[in-house]
């Protein structure tokens, strides 16, 4: 059973990184920087909790601030350059940060013990959960309780002219600025926002592996958390939680029996579902709980008209 | 109102756009002509910001927009639309039209009310727009399911509804039937009506010369007549432009 409350915990923190980087994409940036913003997240809440006693609360909400603060400051310079220049960059910026923690080394004393960041060997002994006698289903409940309120909010956002405005962008650039959007304002909101939500994320990975160090948050990483709304589809938040289930409990979990060919499988996979689904597993559009269960993407809506536009 | 002030755009050594000077009335619809490449767009691209002027100025009202950003311009009233139509594919028809208003009570509402309520696509001032484009069947289709005709309007519709002082029409009638010229060449007298002065690009001379109040056309970058469309029409330097020095009288009309 711990088995497969561990097993949603993955989802959920993974479900978390999918969503910083899908509200990024939603403007049609595509950024690495997420596994950075994860981090950072971790590092933080791992600090606050192991290092200065906090609660778990706010050790992630201030995670997740900073994270924002760091993905707004990096969100200006970042969102000049286009496309491939955008993905170098912020390839690079999470790079930056891992080799940041990779030299980090400041460690306090607590109750006898020394703890925190500790260079290339990590930071141990992020010991929350156990400490103050969570069980497995605790920590479970609670990832899914953060998930749920996160997913939410982005789903309410999508639905206000936020969203709409979000999605204009991703669209058109040149389009949404003659309409008067500040191309920037919201580039760097939706950059921050994703920080934040990469800030969680990070903060409760960290608590539930207790160890952390700076190998996992690498290019592997970056490119986990920008596939995921990528193979789901950026009609809706669902998209990018079917994608990590996809992922995460069906090639990386599923196919375990598969031993050696599972690498193999997964990437035919994914290229697979790619050409079966080229706008995601959902779909690009808003959902309508009818084109979850229908087959294909139902539209255009006008079945006179198969025009697409350009 | 608007008013362009030897303005010029360089591109390396092509002067697109060489020292033109111009003046919109509040309330006229300015039809601007030229043969291809003369530098019409480029105009536009200038006024709304896309470009920046190699020299010269843009104001509106006086004051001077020529070191605006582009959603400065518009939130001082000036909207455009495209040659080539940019729409918002992924949107419906109404959102297209809801992400457009930046205007006065969208910025007048605090920062919430103005990003994160729902539903505001269903708005009564959309509902308007949706009628004077004659697209309110269409409110939830996606944009990129609309005909080509219906693309041309809603985007009219999206420049509309950042209630701009001031419209940019880039070849609204390009493609169009002549029947949709009428309807079109309607359209622009209505939204003039509505106090929104109109500065239009059109190679279908039947809708400029029907339409406008005063004409000015571009060659090679340089304004070379402006005046009513009668006087723009006997023009010779206008004619030679178009139809080379020798020409036929009734060409022009029909060019």
């Amino acid at each position: 059973m711990d088995f497969y409350l561990g097993l949603a915990q993955i989802f959920g923190v993974h479900t978390l990184l999918g969503l910083s980087a899908y509200v990024v994409l939603l403007t049609g940036q595509v950024s690495m920087a997420q596994a950075g913003f994860y981090a950072i997240g971790a590092y933080t809440a791992g600090a606050m909790t192991a290092m200065f006693g906090l609660h778990i609360l706010p050790a992630i909400v201030i995670a997740g601030l900073v994270s924002a603060a760091i993905a707004c400051i990096v969100g200006f310079p970042a969102l000049r350059v286009k496309g491939l220049m955008l993905v170098v960059a912020t390839l690079a910026f999470g790079e930056m940060v891992r080799l940041f923690f990779f030299n980090l080394t400041w460690q306090v004393e607590r109750n006898g013990d020394r703890v925190g960041p500790n260079g290339a060997e990590g930071f141990r002994s992020i010991r929350y959960f156990p400490e103050n006698g969570w069980e497995v289903w605790h920590v479970t409940v609670f990832i899914w309780f953060v998930v749920v309120v996160v997913m939410g909010a982005l789903w309410w956002m999508d639905r206000t002219r936020a969203g709409a405005v979000l999605r204009a962008v991703g669209h058109d650039e040149t389009a949404a600025q003659s309409i008067g959007l500040n191309l920037t304002a919201v580039k760097v909101g939706a950059m921050t926002a994703g920080g934040f939500i990469a800030g969680l994320g990070g903060g409760i990975y960290a608590h539930t592996v207790t160890h952390i160090e700076h190998g996992v948050f690498g290019v592997l990483l970056a490119t986990f958390a920008i596939a995921y709304p990528i193979l789901g589809g950026l009609g809706s938040v669902f998209g990018t939680l079917i994608a990590v289930l996809f992922i995460q409990g069906f090639l990386i979990e599923g196919l375990r029996f598969m031993g050696e060919w599972r690498s193999l499988l997964f990437g035919a996979l994914i290229v697979l579902a790619m050409n079966l689904r080229p706008h995601g597993l959902l779909g690009e559009h808003a959902p309508r709980l009818k084109n979850l269960f229908g087959a294909g993407p139902a539209r255009p809506s006008d079945p006179l008209s198969t025009k697409e536009a350009k | 109102m608007l008013a362009l002030d030897s303005l010029s755009k360089h591109f390396g050594g092509v002067r697109a756009v060489d020292g033109i000077s111009l003046t919109l009335k509040e309330g006229e619809i300015f039809g601007l002509i030229g043969p291809n490449g003369s530098g019409k767009s480029t105009t536009i691209n200038l006024i709304t910001g896309l470009y920046t002027p190699t020299t010269g100025t843009v104001r509106l009202d006086g004051r001077d927009l020529t070191a605006m950003a582009q959603h400065e311009r518009t939130a001082m009233g000036v909207a455009r639309t495209f040659q080539n139509i940019r729409l918002f594919g992924n949107l419906t028809v109404a959102e297209n039209l809801w992400v457009a208003q930046n205007g006065h009570e969208q910025r007048r509402a605090h920062f919430l009310g103005r990003w994160f309520r729902a539903g505001g696509e269903h708005s009564p001032e959309i509902g308007e727009l949706l009628k004077f484009s004659r697209l309110h069947s269409k409110r939830d289709v996606q944009a990129s399911a609309l005909s080509f005709g219906e693309m041309r309007r809603l985007e009219m519709a999206r420049a509309l509804a950042s209630r701009p002082r001031v419209l940019l029409l880039d070849e609204p009638a390009a493609g169009a039937s002549r029947e949709d010229g009428q309807i079109l060449a309607e359209r622009i007298r209505e939204t003039r009506d509505r106090g929104v002065t109109v500065l239009l690009i059109e190679h279908m001379m039947e809708l400029v010369m029907g339409i406008s109040d005063r004409v000015a056309v571009l060659n090679f970058g340089r304004k070379i007549a402006e005046g009513s469309p009668a006087e723009v029409q006997a023009n010779a330097d206008v004619r030679a432009a178009y139809l080379g020095s020798k020409h036929k009288d009734e060409e022009l009309i029909h060019a």
